[in-house]
Order: C-alpha cells, then sequence, then structure tokens
C-alpha cells in the first residue's frame, strides 16, 4: 500500500548572504511516523525544523502538509491568514521553552484554543486541564512559568502545543536545555506521544533517545541529509564516512 | 530666612504647583500618546513610517526644548497657529517628551524576547494578536520604570514654560522675587514643592511597579 506523504520537503534550499545553510534538502515523513534529525551543530537542523512551519522560510523548495503547501507565495494578507491556519496544525516546542511568563500554566494552555478556536471559558479549562493532566502538570495548574523547574516548563509547552490538537509536532532540541536530572521527565511524555501515534519529527543531540523512540534517523551535515534509515541502520551500521565521524565523536563525548 | 514671608507666600505658590501639577499630567499624557505613536512608527514593516519616527525622535532630543516651545509660541502665529501660553506649553512639551518616551516604549518592546512572539506565532496566533497577547504585556511592565524617568524629567521640564509666561512654579517664583527681593525663600519654597510633587509621583510609579510584577 502506498502512503500519500503526510509531511513533504522538496528541493528544500536556504541561504544566509552567502552561507548556504540548506542545499537541496528532499524528506518526506509518513503519519504517525517519528523521526529523529541528527548532525553536528550548524548542519542546519533547526533550520530545516522552522522551515516547515514557515518561521524561517527557505529561499526555495517547498513544504506540504497534507499535500497543502506551507510555505505558499501570497500576497501579505492572505499568507497572514493561511499560515495562522497552517501552523494550528503544526505544534512546535523549543530548547528554551518559551513559556509566556506573564500567563500561569493554565493561560498558558488556554491562550491559544480561546483566541482560535473560540473556546468559552468552561470549555477551555477543561481542555487545559485534560492536557495538563496528560504531561503530568495538573498540579501546578495556577503557577507561573517562573515557578516552575526547567523540566515542568517544558511539559507546559508541550501541553500548550498539544491543545492546539496538532497533526504534526516539531521538537527543536527540547532537552538541551535541562539539567540531566531533568531530561527523563521530557523524555517520557515524548515517549507517551510516541505510543499514541502522533506524527514528530525531533532534532536531537541524544542518539539513545533518538535510537528507542524514533522510527526513521535523520542525519545531516553542511546542509544536506547525508544519510537516513532505521536507527538501528544509522546507528549501527552506518554508510556515510561522515555519520560514521560524527557518531565517533559523539560517543567520545559522552564518555 | 524669612520663615513669615515664606508662610505668607506658602498659599499662592500653592495655587501655581497646582498648575505645575496639571501641565506636568497634560504634557504626560500627550507624551504617552505621541511616544506609543512613536515607537508604532519606529517598529513598523513600513519604511516610511519608520523614516518618519525616527525623524521625530532625532529632531525634538537633537533641540532644546526651549527652543521648540519659543518656535510654537511665537513662531507659531506666522504660520497660523495661535495658541495661548498654556496650550502652547502642554503642546509642546508633551512633543516633546513624547520623543524620550518613544525610545522607552521601543526599548521595553525590543526587549521582549524574541521566542515569546514565535511562540505565539507557531501557536497560530497573528502578528496582531502576538503582539498583543503576549508581547505588549510583558513590555508595559519593562517600560514602568524607565517611563518613570521620563515623567520625573519631565515634572522638572515644566518650569521652561514660565520663560512663556505660563504661572506655574517657577514663574510664580520669580513674580514673587520681584516684589520681596528674596530669591533664596522664593526658590527654596519652590523647590521644596517640586520635590514633593516628584516625591508623590515616584512612590506612585513604584507601586504601579509593584501591583503588575510578575512572580
Ligand atoms: N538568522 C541567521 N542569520 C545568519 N546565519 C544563520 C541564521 N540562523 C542560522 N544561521 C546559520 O545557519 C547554519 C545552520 O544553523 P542551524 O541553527 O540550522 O543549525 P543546527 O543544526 O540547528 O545547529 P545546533 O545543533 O547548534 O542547533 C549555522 O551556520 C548558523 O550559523
Ligand atoms: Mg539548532
Amino acid at each position: 500500500m502506498t502512503q500519500t506523504p503526510f509531511v513533504e520537503i522538496r528541493h528544500a534550499q536556504k541561504s544566509y548572504g552567502t552561507l548556504e545553510v540548506l542545499r537541496d534538502v528532499n524528506l518526506t515523513v509518513n503519519r504517525g511516523e517519528i523521526v529523529a534529525i541528527i548532525g553536528p551543530s550548524g548542519s542546519g537542523k533547526s533550520t530545516l525544523l522552522r522551515a516547515i512551519n514557515d518561521l524561517d522560510p527557505l529561499s526555495a523548495g517547498e513544504v506540504l502538509l497534507e499535500g497543502v503547501q506551507v510555505n505558499k507565495t501570497l500576497p501579505p494578507r492572505a499568507y497572514e491568514a493561511h499560515i495562522n491556519e497552517m501552523r494550528q496544525h503544526i505544534g512546535m516546542v523549543f530548547q528554551h521553552f518559551n513559556l509566556f511568563p506573564h500567563l500561569t500554566v493554565r493561560q498558558n494552555v488556554t491562550m491559544a484554543p480561546k483566541l482560535l478556536k473560540r473556546l468559552g471559558e468552561a470549555e477551555a479549562n477543561r481542555l487545559a486541564e485534560e492536557q495538563l493532566a496528560h504531561v503530568g502538570m495538573l498540579e501546578r495548574i495556577d503557577y507561573y512559568p517562573s515557578q516552575l523547574s526547567g523540566g515542568q516548563k517544558q511539559r507546559v509547552a508541550i501541553a500548550r502545543a498539544l491543545a492546539m490538537k496538532p497533526k504534526l509536532m516539531l521538537f527543536d532540541e527540547a532537552t538541551s536545555a535541562l539539567d540531566p536530572e531533568l531530561v527523563e521527565e521530557v523524555n517520557q511524555v515524548m515517549k507517551r506521544l510516541a505510543e499514541e501515534h502522533m506524527t514528530m519529527i525531533i532534532v536531537t543531540h541524544e542518539m539513545d533517545f533518538a535510537a528507542s523512540v524514533c522510527d526513521r534517523v535523520i542525519f545531516m551535515d553542511g546542509g544536506v541529509v547525508v544519510e537516513e534509515g532505521p536507527p538501528s541502520v544509522v546507528f549501527r551500521t552506518p554508510t556515510q564516512e561522515r555519520t560514521r565521524n560524527f557518531l565517533r565523536k559523539y560517543l567520545e563525548g559522552a564518555k | 530666612m524669612d520663615t513669615d514671608l515664606i508662610l505668607k507666600v506658602t498659599p499662592f505658590f500653592l495655587q501655581a504647583a497646582v498648575i505645575t501639577v496639571e501641565l506636568s499630567v497634560l504634557t504626560v499624557l500627550i507624551g504617552l500618546a505621541c511616544g506609543a505613536l512613536g515607537a508604532a512608527a519606529r517598529l513598523s514593516r513600513h519604511a516610511a513610517l519608520r523614516f518618519l519616527g525616527a525623524a521625530y525622535v532625532s529632531v525634538i532630543r537633537g533641540t532644546p526644548a526651549l527652543i521648540q516651545l519659543f518656535l510654537l509660541y511665537f513662531g507659531g502665529p506666522q504660520i497660523g497657529i495661535q495658541l495661548d501660553a498654556f496650550s502652547a506649553g502642554v503642546i509642546g512639551l508633551g512633543i516633546n517628551i513624547g520623543a524620550y518616551m518613544t525610545e522607552t516604549m521601543r526599548g521595553a518592546i525590543v526587549a521582549v524576547d524574541h521566542g515569546q512572539a514565535e511562540a505565539a506565532r507557531t501557536l497560530g496566533l497573528s502578528r496582531a494578536q502576538a503582539f498583543r497577547k503576549v508581547v505588549l504585556p510583558q513590555a508595559l511592565r519593562l517600560m514602568i520604570r524607565p517611563l518613570g524617568v521620563n515623567i520625573n524629567a519631565q515634572i522638572k521640564a515644566t518650569a521652561l514654560v514660565s520663560a512663556i509666561s505660563v504661572i506655574e512654579l517657577t514663574y510664580t517664583a520669580q513674580r514673587y522675587i520681584g516684589s520681596t527681593y528674596k530669591p533664596f525663600e522664593m526658590f527654596l519654597l519652590a523647590g521644596v514643592l517640586y520635590l514633593a510633587i516628584i516625591t508623590v509621583t515616584g512612590k506612585v510609579i513604584a507601586a504601579l511597579d509593584r501591583r503588575v510584577r510578575l512572580p
């Protein structure tokens, strides 16, 4: 059976001045698939991830979600309406959480659904409670972000994204800013999402996590996809020299 | 020091202080409006507006407030702008402080971490919604204290309108020196009243800042 691609990136190219950050990247992600993007610093992982919801627009190429082009060229007003609609389907989690510090945990979660889906107060509260329970943060619902640990903040950030009921979740080094002992609680939440078949694209430096959770690993270097495949293959029997070098350095660093 | 004289003139100085407070309140209100418009222009997507905003700030901050007042009050009639001294003072100083407030407000807005607007946009909020719901509430908190500094300067700057004979505190002090020949007492009294106004204002601003501070 042929699956229609859920996410499709075609000939993605991105330059900052003369610096080519993405060079003809092609990537397809199926519904329910969990993809890890790994690679050295500066290889273009974040740029690629942020191109998917057009946060960093591509210089050339296309991003499609269920066949609908995300990065359409439209007049400003039409583009604004289009991208805001598309982004409601694409959740994103950042390295530094980016919770809204002036809002409580509850308000962080309910703001977008209230504004964009016109949820009433009661409905929005129910949604917040449900999503926060899901990430184990219900007890802190009326705290402010500054009163939470890093791991708790990131779990709230995930709940905030999930409250929009996205079809796709993007994670950009969701655990990189966390103290080592707080990484696991966030990983657990992501694993749970994986079990629920959320489609996820995860930029990560954690190879163990990628190996245990992801269906496919993409290794990027210098703005290109060097190698991709199931974690068992990419991690154990990589075919490319650059992948081997990267993994060797990673293992040395981990020791 | 002639304390009897001070007690005798104090009621008149208090009346003048009321005018100084009125001038301060009105100029600050105009300044806040000009500052909001100026900051919006400086941060606009349109180059023409950005240019206008930048020109406003550099012209106003690059010339003495006194010259601006004279230009408006004495020069205005020549180009068809007839204003009484009080109105000219309020408008002139309001526009002047607005340029400083423009920079204060712009500074507070750009000081909000870019990741905040980004996170809001990622959820599907429009630029305007992200600004209103996420950036502005944080920027407002950041701007209270620096705006307080602008307001403090502005209260003192109302003394300038004595030069176009608005009967406020400084002008009143000068007028009583003419009849009493006691500049020490008169300026001292005026100074004490300025200090009182500024102290109260400072406390109000600090209380406001405390009230909206995040946990
Ligand atoms: N706004 C920008 N202006 C100029 N260059 C940029 C900009 N953003 C990213 N770059 C450059 O693009 C390249 C790729 O950056 P990107 O953030 O995608 O890397 P990354 O793979 O996510 O790295 P890391 O693992 O360090 O997060 C880097 O060389 C970076 O310096
Ligand atoms: Mg990155």
